[in-house]
């Protein structure tokens, strides 16, 4: 029996639930060596601004109990380089190419967002909210929800494309920030980013990254970010991109249940780098165990009393 | 890159240099530093691992009429051993650690250099002092022979930045082997970036080794 695990994500047609998830996976050539990028339901690619960013001194990454603390500091090439040497590679597969994308005004998203989307063999776009705001004393858009709904509502008007707003979990209210994301028209969310963090030596006395704080990933998160696929999914309708902790079948499972129409696997890829493949294999094995049909009948089931 | 367990903590992959390759075996050295490489120690002979490699970059081999001087200190004996090996007798090794307990490999290391210059902080061991004295000290000391040599070096920051400092000093090429914390191994995730001219660049994937005058140190 074939299974259909294709999925949509609003206009976005993607093959099987599974991409990756941005930051994780560089431009989607490191990768290539490893897997058949083809495979993937879409790659997201690292998050890019219109200027090139330098991002931040070393060190950047600290492991710490089933986790991993990051300040990359958002170093990427900077879209026009992005479109001339990165996307031409990319459009040889047979995937959807997803461009995570930020800006520090709500000018240079709403540029950054017209400019991506003019360029053929880019899917869809999701922005990354968990940034700081320039002109709001540098406060992170998503966490405001006037300032989101801001900028998510000057991006939605700027693009055509398929939009994902990547939602920051350092709120309060992760369903609200979800509803005013929705409002302002994100046609999906991503749920969640990092969980900003830190870790101290404690021999030199100073924190271990140089940026002080980055942002928390890996299994660690899972239970956090489960818990806020579920909140989501009860507050919206549209469709949501689980992220956070997926190391395997089990766990992308576990989002889907929660609410998640489909799922970016993040740091595992830096454990695993063929664990995407291994995840749109798995799950499609599940339902073949499970005598599943339909692999859009799974979802938000764990809400059912 | 090694994966030293399949549970979640550690979660990372480790990085280990390519210490030799004999036939079929791939050894690495390593030192026990924290939970991943106590778990490697505690490794049951036959038992599995998981391995993505080889990555970056290896040291450019020096042309015939240059003499290679390689510096290697503590644990950095790792990374610079298969060049020794491959420079058959060419090579001045200058081999550095805390005390001469920690000198591993040293018959070996012997049997491959042309000249071996030990030294140890607290003097157990061949020179007292630390590898980069040993090595200013040679240089005073060959003061004609500076011109043709070329320097390969692994080690500990502190040493490498002084080695740097130095060698541009007398103009010697030389060639580091950098660490920093990583995540991927391939280049992906940027975590293990050090400054250059040029602005960051990977440690995993440009590097390991990277000619010193290119690092901002
Ligand atoms: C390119 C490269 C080559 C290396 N080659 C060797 C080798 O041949 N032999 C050897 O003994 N060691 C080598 N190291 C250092 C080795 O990777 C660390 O000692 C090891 O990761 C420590 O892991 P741990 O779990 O025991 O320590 P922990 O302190 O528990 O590790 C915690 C985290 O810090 C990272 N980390 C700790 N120390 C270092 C370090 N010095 N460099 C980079 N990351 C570190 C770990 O990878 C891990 O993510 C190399 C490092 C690099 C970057
Ligand atoms: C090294 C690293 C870099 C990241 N860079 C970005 C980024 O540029 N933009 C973004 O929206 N999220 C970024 N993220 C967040 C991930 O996409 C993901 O949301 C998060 O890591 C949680 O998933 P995980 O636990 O599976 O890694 C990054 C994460 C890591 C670990
Ligand atoms: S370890 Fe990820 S880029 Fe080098």
């Amino acid at each position: 029996m074939s299974i259909d695990i294709s999925v949509r994500i609003g206009d976005l047609e993607l093959k099987n639930p599974v991409m990756t998830a941005s930051g994780t996976f560089g431009y989607g050539e490191e990768y290539a060596e490893f897997l058949d990028l083809s495979r993937l339901g879409a790659i997201v690619v690292k998050g890019l601004s219109l200027n090139p960013k330098e991002g931040n001194p070393p060190p950047r990454i600290v492991e710490t109990a089933s986790g991993m603390l990051n300040a990359i500091g958002l170093q990427n090439i900077g879209i026009e380089r992005f479109i001339r040497e990165k996307v031409p590679f990319l459009k040889t597969y047979d995937t959807k190419i997803i461009v995570n994308f930020f800006g520090d005004s709500v000018n240079e998203y709403v540029a950054a967002a017209e400019r991506l989307s003019s360029v053929h063999g880019i899917h869809a776009l999701e922005m990354n909210v968990s940034c700081p705001n320039k002109q709001a004393g540098w406060s992170i858009f998503g966490t405001d929800p006037l300032v989101m709904s801001q900028v998510v509502g000057a991006v939605r008007k700027a693009s055509g494309l398929p939009l994902i707003v990547k939602l920051s979990p350092n709120v309060t209210d992760i369903a609200h920030m979800a509803k005013v994301a929705a409002d302002a028209g994100a046609d999906a969310l991503s749920v969640i980013n990092t969980l900003t963090g830190m870790a101290i030596d404690i021999r030199t006395r100073r924190p271990k990254l140089a940026n002080r704080t980055g942002g928390l990933s890996g299994p660690a998160i899972k239970p956090v970010a489960v818990r806020m696929v579920y909140d989501v999914y009860k507050a919206v309708k549209i469709p949501i991109i689980g992220v956070g902790g997926i190391m395997n079948t089990e766990d992308a499972l576990e989002f889907i249940l929660a609410g998640a129409s489909a799922v970016a696997v993040g740091t595992a890829n830096f454990i695993r780098p063929t664990v995407s493949v291994e995840i749109i294999d798995g799950i499609a094995a599940f339902l073949a165990q499970e005598h599943i049909s339909s692999f859009h009948s799974l979802r938000g089931t764990a809400h059912e009393s | 890159m090694i994966e030293v367990n399949t549970g979640t903590d550690p979660l990372l992959k480790r990085a280990f240099s390519l210490f030799r390759i004999t036939g079929k075996d791939l050894q690495i050295l390593y030192r026990v530093r924290g939970k991943g490489t106590a778990i490697l120690k505690n490794m049951k002979e036959g038992a599995y691992l998981d391995m993505l490699g080889p990555l970056g970059s290896f040291y450019p081999l020096p042309p015939e009429d240059q003499i290679p001087l390689i510096i290697a200190g503590g644990i950095g004996i790792a990374s610079v051993f298969s060049l020794a090996e491959r420079l058959a007798g060419r090579a001045i090794v200058f081999y550095g650690a805390r005390k001469k307990y920690d000198l591993l490999m040293f018959k070996e290391i012997e049997a491959c250099a042309h000249e071996l210059v030990v030294s140890t902080d607290d003097g157990s061991a061949g020179r007292k002092g630390t590898v980069a004295e040993a090595v200013e000290a040679f240089l005073r000391s060959h003061a004609s022979l500076i011109a043709s040599c070329a320097i390969y070096a692994c080690g500990p920051y502190p040493l490498l930045k002084t080695l740097a400092q130095m060698t541009q000093e007398y103009r010697i090429r030389t060639y580091v082997s950098m660490e920093e914390h990583m995540a991927c191994g391939i280049g992906a995730c940027l975590g293990c970036v050090v400054k250059t001219r040029d602005g960051y660049k990977r440690v995993c994937k440009e590097g390991p080794v990277m000619s010193a005058t290119e690092i901002l140190w």
